[in-house]
């Protein structure tokens, strides 16, 4: 009898699905399919729309752009999945970025020296966030707000504004520009770290307890506690690794620009958050997975290659990846949706 | 502080169980207070949980019932007043801390994460991980043997409604999640077990399932505090009743001494205890 009728209902399941909604079901399951959809479809658009875009050493060129955002959107994406915001990306990794160079050209300090104090700043940094967050329970979004513009006058105060060109700087500061070629294809060894960050932490939130508890406390933070994680201890952790994240960043960006600016990469801020969302982390945290936001980096920085080389204007380019945002949020509200 | 004694004036001890009182209660507290601003969430409760025996928490909608067990589960820290285990004072700062002293609780809002499927939700904040570097240095968690176990846990309890352990539990309905909650506890508890509303969102057949459970803690020489509104299953179950009533104990009775409508009659304050503050 009970046999007949669950039989019945899965008759009537299978029916009742149209082929919409068997894409929305896979779409719930895999949330970073969608963004890969989306890469492959502009890949193939550009490669229509201009002879250049598919070649060896533009997609070298696409994945040294990328590398900054990619390396940046990482510590976004633990942080969303905390079911907070970073508004300071882009604040953190400029102060550290003209902290490093600005030691090792002026203090004449020792490049790995100097490294390591730029990246302990950034982690400095980050945890200042986490303890903001965590102790005195102010809002992310509002605490990062503040940040963002305190370590932005630090940088330019620091700097005086100015910028150090890398042949000022010594080698080590340069290195993650450097990299080799294959055939016409150029790798840099920034583009290198930035996988190898996408491997590590990958590991960390897919693999260990850590992980799991960044996605629990993102999910739900009071039934975290009630179940024994120690969500303030994890907060803090976020934002600290995020911050280490944006050090490592720095570094990349030096090597990439061939010069430490203190208003280079002026939407640092956007360009990390619109990857995390692209990639299908939900803004209200606890769902997420960082190689939608590896592919996520990719479409936005896709979207602005692509359409500089078929030689649209910049404004343009600004107003695709606005459109691009709006709709990824709303597919991802679509998949939502989906009946169990 | 004094050792806590038994009240009798309060309703005895449960007949032919006298040797379980005769021992020391497991879990007790002593005057707690808690207030939240200005609302008084717990008057100075006293309670005593003996080993191996089930204690029901009864009182209305906002009595303090699951203030008090927070309160004795680390999920609250309370004002002021004395928690012992085993004899000695107890300072839980957070629920972690209860449940490394070996006490599981079923919190009224479950406390279970939806993103996360139920493997990892019966085995939140309590990971395994792999053996050898994989899981020493690596930290490698155990995914599949905790899956494994997890699933032995759900159908030891006789679920049967709950099948794969992948499933995210935003995928179940009200009283599966509840029966994961129930799960989770059940299987981790060690000394004490604490479970409140269990059976709220569970139909007839889960709820005598969640009552056999509680009647096997008890077996395997637990102590469950139980905080139901069904008099029924608390009259089936309990060993004594501790009625909870306006942020204060209205007093302990026993099945045998008080029937349902004085237990409820003293609930709602239209009969008092003798002997009671
Ligand atoms: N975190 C809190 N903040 C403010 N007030 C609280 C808090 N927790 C409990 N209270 C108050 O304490 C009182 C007791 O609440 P409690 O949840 O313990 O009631 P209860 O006996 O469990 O009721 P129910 O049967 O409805 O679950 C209520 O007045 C409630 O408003
Ligand atoms: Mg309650």
């Amino acid at each position: 009898m009970s046999t007949e009728v669950t039989s019945a209902a899965a008759e009537f399941a299978r029916r009742q699905q149209s082929p919409l909604q068997r894409v929305q079901h896979q779409l719930h399951g895999r949330p970073w399919l969608s963004p890969l959809f989306l890469l492959l479809v502009a890949f193939v658009a550009f490669f229509i729309g201009s002879a250049t875009f598919l070649t060896a050493s533009s997609m070298g060129i696409l994945l040294q752009q990328t590398a900054v955002v990619a390396a940046l959107a990482v510590g976004q994406t633990i942080v969303i999945l905390t079911a907070g915001i970073d508004l300071s990306v882009g604040a953190v990794m400029v102060l550290s970025m003209m902290v490093m160079a600005t030691l090792a050209k002026d203090g004449g300090m020792p490049g790995i020296l100097a490294l390591a104090v730029g990246v302990l700043l950034a982690t400095a940094a980050g945890a200042l966030n986490g303890l903001l967050v965590t102790r005195i329970n102010l809002p992310p979004f509002i605490v990062t707000l503040g940040t963002l513009s305190v370590f932005t006058a630090i940088a330019l105060l620091y700097s005086g504004g100015e910028s150090i060109q890398a042949d000022h700087l010594p080698r080590l500061l340069n290195f993650l520009g450097e990299g080799f070629g294959i055939g016409d294809f150029r790798l840099t060894w920034g583009i290198i770290v930035v996988i190898l960050i996408y491997a590590v932490m990958g590991f960390v939130l897919s693999q260990t307890a850590w992980g799991r508890y960044v996605y629990a406390v993102g999910d739900d933070p009071e039934s975290a506690r009630l179940s024994g994680v120690p969500s303030k201890r994890i907060l803090l952790a976020v934002y600290t690794v995020a911050g280490l994240i944006y050090g490592i960043a720095a570094w990349i960006l030096i090597g990439r620009a061939g010069a430490a600016t203190p208003n280079a990469f002026p939407d640092a801020n956007l360009a990390s958050i619109t990857a995390v969302v692209i990639g299908g982390t939900s803004l209200f945290g606890g769902r997420g997975r960082l190689v939608g936001t590896l592919i996520g980096a990719l479409i936005v920085q896709t979207l602005q290659f692509g359409l500089s080389q078929m030689g649209v204007d910049q404004q343009w380019r600004v107003l695709a990846t606005g459109i691009l945002v709006i709709v990824a949020v709303a597919v991802d509200q679509w998949i939502r949706k989906v009946k169990a | 502080m004094s050792t806590p004694t038994l009240e009798v004036a309060h309703g005895g001890v449960p007949e032919g169980k006298e040797d379980i009182y005769a021992k020391e209660p497991v879990l007790s507290a002593r005057k707690l207070v808690i207030t939240f601003g200005r609302v008084v969430g717990l008057d100075g409760v006293d309670l005593d949980l003996y080993p191996g025996e089930v204690l029901a928490v009864i009182g209305d909608n906002g009595a303090g019932k699951s203030t008090l067990i927070k309160c004795l589960t680390g999920a609250y820290v309370a004002d002021s007043g004395v928690i012992t285990l085993n004899g000695q004072p107890v300072h839980f700062k957070k629920p972690q801390d209860a449940r490394e002293a070996g006490i599981e609780t079923v919190y009224q809002q479950l406390a279970v994460i939806p993103a996360l499927d139920i493997a990892s939700n019966l085995y939140l904040a309590r990971e395994e991980r792999r053996r050898g570097p994989l899981g020493s240095v690596l930290r490698m968690l155990d995914k599949k043997g905790m899956e494994k176990r997890a699933g032995q846990s759900v159908q030891d309890l006789g679920i049967q409604t709950i099948q794969n352990m992948s499933q995210a539990v935003e995928t179940l309905s009200g009283g599966q999640r509840q029966a994961v909650a129930v799960a989770r506890a059940a299987a981790f508890g060690s000394k004490v077990v604490v479970l409140d509303e269990p059976t709220a969102a569970l139909g007839v057949k889960e709820s005598g399932m969640v009552l056999d459970m509680v009647k096997q803690l008890r077996d395997r020489g637990l102590s469950v505090i139980l905080i139901s509104h069904n008099m029924p299953h608390v009259w089936e179950v309990a060993d004594r009743i501790h009625i909870q009533r306006l942020g204060g104990r209205a007093g302990v009775v026993t099945p045998q001494t008080h029937d349902m409508g004085e237990g409820v009659a003293i609930m709602t304050g239209a009969k008092r205890l003798e002997g009671s503050s």
